[in-house]
């Protein structure tokens, strides 16, 4: 499903906590075109929720979010139109 | 990309998560450069709310030295400052809050023959000024210039804020067409001033000039914000342009600038109070 979809970009937070998480993903979702593709890859779980709860409040579509390999998880989200 | 430091994404993360600044925003704030006229009650709120959002450059006039009485409100100066040039006191507390901030001090009195090339190389302009005369001078000079400005007075227990967008709102004048005779409306320094209002206003004033460089929410442009601080009122007054305003109006008379007579009466009489806020012949 998500899988299938092209990223554009790639960020890797490993070692990055709450709110970094999502100041650093947004961070670069602002700088990419609309309808384009991110995958984040955390390894803080709380950021799981917190990440894609943030990104659809501002109006992005979280495709997925799920494991990426051990304790790390990716957050797969495309940008606003 | 943008070009933030990680010490720099931490320090403006609060900024970043809000979805009217984001990286985007601070990116505006980092480049904006705000002139501050005053270092005083209204300019050390303002300066500090201002250097810690992150403004690029932040110039500051002021040609005062710290006075021991100054430190009630002014709150950007210290007791070991009494004697130094309050724009640099104001330089070394802005560069200890935020060292990414690069302060511009300009120790001199803002006159009809400084004030344009000086407005010229900012972008938002806050008045935190102690007289009428400065306090036109500089409406003047901004609404010739097309250059926002952001008002404030105090006295009292009472304060006034408006922002002054030229051709999009009333300026200055276009509410108070004239300054008050000399004497009319006393000064701080014979009537008063509680030190917190100082803090509220310059507050409002940061807050102001923020949304400006960011092109966000509504500003105070044509409305007045007037604070009754020991009844605890916030008030609102609509303002509109007025087509006959000496300055901004459809024929302007003001076509060069005036500076007026800095003449002040230790009396004043307590007649005036609300126009003294108004006014602001405090700082």
């Amino acid at each position: 499903m998500a899988h299938d979809v092209p990223i554009d970009r790639e960020l890797d937070l490993k070692g990055e906590v709450c709110p970094y998480t999502f100041v650093k993903s947004k961070l670069v979702l602002e700088t990419m075109k609309p309808g384009e593709v991110l995958r984040v890859i955390v390894d803080h779980e709380p950021a799981t929720g917190n990440v894609p709860r943030s990104m659809e409040s501002e109006g992005h579509r979280v495709l997925s979010v799920g494991p990426a390999g051990e304790r790390t998880w990716e957050i797969i989200v495309r940008k606003k139109e | 990309m943008f070009a933030f430091t990680e010490d720099e994404i931490v320090r403006y993360s609060r900024h970043i998560l809000l979805p009217e600044v984001g990286g985007v925003g601070q990116q505006k704030l980092k480049e904006a450069r705000v002139l501050i006229v005053g270092a005083g009650g209204l300019g050390s709120p303002a300066a500090f709310y201002l250097a810690a959002a992150g403004i690029g450059t932040i110039g500051i006039v002021d040609d005062d030295v710290v006075d021991l009485s100054n430190l009630q409100r002014q709150i950007l100066h210290r007791t070991q400052d009494v004697g130094t040039p309050k724009v640099e006191s104001a330089r070394r507390a802005l560069e200890d809050l935020n060292p990414g901030v690069k302060v511009v001090p300009y120790r001199f009195r803002l006159d009809a023959g400084n004030v344009m090339d000086l407005i010229r190389e900012y972008d938002v302009i806050v008045d935190g000024v102690d007289n009428f005369a400065t306090r036109y001078l500089l409406n003047d000079a901004c609404v010739m210039a097309g250059k926002p400005l952001v008002d404030a007075g105090i006295l009292r227990w009472d304060g006034l804020v408006m922002t002054i967008r030229p051709g999009e709102g009333p300026c200055y004048r276009c509410v108070f067409p004239e300054p008050p005779p000399p004497g009319a409306i006393p000064s701080c320094q014979e009537a008063g001033i509680i030190g917190a209002i100082a803090g509220i206003m310059g507050t409002i004033q940061a807050l102001e000039t923020v949304k400006l460089i960011l092109g966000v929410g509504e500003t105070l442009t044509g409305r007045l914000l007037v604070v009754d601080a020991l009844e605890g009122r916030f008030r609102q007054v609509t303002a509109r342009r007025d087509p006959g305003c000496p300055v901004c109006g459809e024929n302007p008379t003001i076509t060069q600038l005036v500076e007026y007579d800095l003449a002040c009466d230790i009396r004043g009489n307590g007649a005036g109070d609300r126009t003294a806020a108004a006014g602001g012949a405090a700082n």
